[in-house]
């Protein structure tokens, strides 16, 4: 038996959520009613479901060829990112409207990942101006030339 | 000769301005690393909502078209290639501009690329309408193993693991499920109330496709690429196509190559690309200076990956399998105009299917002129910071996915649909199959539906769907191509190996 590392657990965690989501999805195909409005979802549910446990069987084996996973570094760098950017779609857009929140997170994450120093006053200059100049692109194309009512709370 | 009748449609003010745009935006998208065209594509479409049909492709295909010639500008400047389609353009196409032929490699490139796409469109102006009437012979049964075929050569063919990606296939196929149930009204898997009215396909190809590609730039962290354009000097173009002509060898491999490679569901241009690069080398008396600079290599490439766009719609427009990403999102935006692919599309909208066809012949002579000059400038668009990149991408997602029916449902679907979709590809499943799960789900079930009606009136449920000489025919293709591919998987080990995961 080969010993577990990182990316096999995470090949392991992987398929099993891939094939409990099988699973859930082919019970409830095979228990819900009315039948004939099941009838392709069944068909569908099971391949799907063959094809899951088959995955999750051979990544618990050891003999998954294809895929790396995430190392800890990639992790790192790519969690504060998301977390902002579900914050930004889950909460603000809505919440503050989604001119403001974009303006934030554009900002945010621009200043994040920005490989420019953030010690240096003209790389926030920068920053600041490329913000400015993003949104009034993206008010002009979406509220002018499509217009697109957007939810507008707080600010505008 | 039907497409000559609508010649004149492509040259209306509104039409060419769309062409226009979509060729000289495209290009720059293209030259863009990180923004793949299936990417850029699926990012325009909220754009064509307001337009008709026909101009909503015609920046689509524009857009296309010039992202896969555009990529080259930064593979040759930068040795990024801007599209995987411009892989294997970076082997001589970088070296060649290293040695102070960057103009010259930029011109030999577009002009190829010219050629090698004016021939792909030509395949597909004279083959699309003979495999559209060959297709009025097809039934609901037929039909229904059409979709379950464009699925699984996708998910055989476009992934590097043939199980996973038939499985992502069969996520799609589960996703389209999701919502209420034409026939009998009932609802299916909708655990949240944003999935009341489906899965909307426009918003989960944003998803599916930029959402990855932002979470990767993140991932990357506040790294610098470093890269910085080479600049180019002037290079007559009468010296370029005379280069070109000498080089008639690579031309006529690549541009075959492409044209063949296109035509196979699932195939896409870095493959065309890389196999036209080889055949060429093979072929080539100076063999050894591939990868030194030489221009037939850079030649054989970019005539290949743009001979590859044409003949990719061939099966897309006839039969509905997309023979790339780009063109299943190509695919979606015909949906969202209640067009569909097939008889209907030129026996109904011939207006709209020529006028499009069209303005790719013409797109691919406004690219090859359009990228000589924009080529300078695309190149500095190509060293924006990735961080930057993130938010605009992840800015256009969010808006774009809400204009498509001012629901905010539709972005969570999107935001859910992207991240599920990144970790996916970490694990080596693949955004292509699940796309043709999702577009082409509905097409299947409301076939198999039929199909079931009409058996049970008739023969039965097995008799019909697989006896018939077409339906065998058919099957016979989805079985030979999962096999092949499990095969060739087996045989070549393409992938990581078992080593490499356990380190």
């Amino acid at each position: 038996m080969s010993t577990i590392t990182l990316p096999r657990l995470q090949h392991i965690i992987g398929s099993g959520i891939v094939a409990a989501v099988g699973a859930s999805v082919c019970y409830v195909s095979y228990t819900q009613q009315p039948s004939e409005a099941f009838l392709f979802p069944r068909l569908i549910s099971t391949v799907f479901l063959v094809l899951a446990l088959w995955t999750f069987i051979k990544a618990c084996l050891g003999w998954t060829k294809v895929g790396n996973g995430i190392s800890m570094i990639q992790f790192i760098n790519l969690a504060p990112g998301l977390v902002i950017a579900l914050i930004y779609i889950f909460w603000a857009a809505k919440g503050l409207g989604f001119y403001t929140a974009t303006t934030i997170a554009f900002f945010i994450l621009f200043s994040l990942y920005d490989p420019a120093p953030h010690t240096v006053l003209k790389s926030w200059v920068k920053r600041v101006i490329t913000t400015a100049c993003f949104m009034a692109v993206m008010y002009g194309l979406f509220a002018l030339l499509l217009k697109v009512y957007t939810p507008r709370e707080i600010f505008f | 000769m039907e497409f000559i009748y609508y010649f004149g449609d492509v040259f209306t003010p509104i039409n060419f301005s769309l062409l226009l745009l979509g060729t000289i935006g495209g290009l720059i998208l293209g030259a863009t690393p990180g923004l793949s065209p299936t990417m850029a594509v699926a990012l325009l479409i909220p754009f064509t909502f307001q337009l008709e049909a026909a101009q909503g492709l015609i920046l689509l295909g524009a857009a296309y078209t010039s992202t896969v010639a555009g990529g080259a500008v930064s593979a040759i400047l930068l040795k990024i290639p801007g599209a995987p389609a411009n892989i294997a353009t970076t082997l001589d196409g970088h070296a060649m501009a290293l040695k102070g032929e960057g103009a010259k490699a930029l011109q030999l490139s577009f002009l190829s690329s010219a050629v090698g796409g004016v021939f792909g469109v030509l395949l597909l102006i004279f083959l699309t309408p003979v495999l559209a009437k060959w297709a009025l012979a097809f039934g609901p049964s037929h039909l229904f193993w059409l979709a379950i075929l464009g699925v699984t050569v996708i998910g055989s063919l476009d992934s590097n693991s043939v199980v996973k990606g038939l499985l992502s296939g069969c996520i799609g196929l589960w996703l389209a499920t999701i919502g209420f149930d034409d026939i009998m009204g009932a609802q299916r898997f909708i655990f949240h109330p944003s999935l009341g009215g489906g899965i909307n396909i426009i918003a989960a190809l944003i998803g599916l496709f930029a959402i990855p590609q932002v979470i990767t730039m993140f991932a990357k962290g506040r790294k610098n690429d470093g890269s910085e354009a080479i600049k180019v000097q002037k290079y007559p173009i009468k010296s370029a196509i005379a280069e070109m002509m000498r080089n008639k060898r690579a031309l006529g491999i690549g541009t075959l190559t492409g044209s063949i490679i296109g035509l196979i569901p699932g195939v896409g241009g870095q493959i065309a690309g890389l196999v036209a690069y080889d055949q060429s080398k093979k072929f080539s008396s100076d063999r050894d200076k591939f990868g030194t600079g030489h221009p037939e290599g850079l030649i054989a490439a970019e005539s290949a990956n743009n001979a590859m766009v044409g003949p990719s719609l061939v099966p897309l427009l006839t039969l509905s399998i997309p023979g790339s990403p780009t063109a299943a999102v190509l695919l979606g935006g015909l949906l969202i105009h209640g067009i569909f692919p097939g008889t209907d599309l030129f026996d109904n909208h011939p207006d709209v299917a020529w006028t499009f066809i069209n303005s790719m012949l013409i797109g691919q002579i406004l690219m090859c002129i359009f990228g000589l000059y924009v080529a300078g400038m695309a190149a500095r668009v190509a060293q924006v910071p990735q961080s930057m990149m993130a938010a605009i991408v992840l800015g256009l997602a969010v808006f774009g996915s809400y204009s498509v029916q001012s629901s905010m449902g539709d972005v969570y679907v999107m935001a859910t649909l992207g991240v599920m979709m990144y970790f996916l590809e970490r694990f080596g499943f693949s955004a292509a199959p699940l796309v043709l799960g999702l577009i082409l789900g509905p097409i299947a079930e409301s076939n198999f539906i039929q199909g079931s009606m009409i058996a049970t009136a008739t023969d039965g449920l097995a008799p019909y769907f697989f006896g018939g000489p077409l339906n065998i025919f058919l099957i016979a293709i989805v079985v030979v191509s999962i096999f092949y591919s499990a095969y060739m998987e087996l045989r070549s080990r393409r992938y990581t190996s078992k080593e490499e995961i356990m380190a």
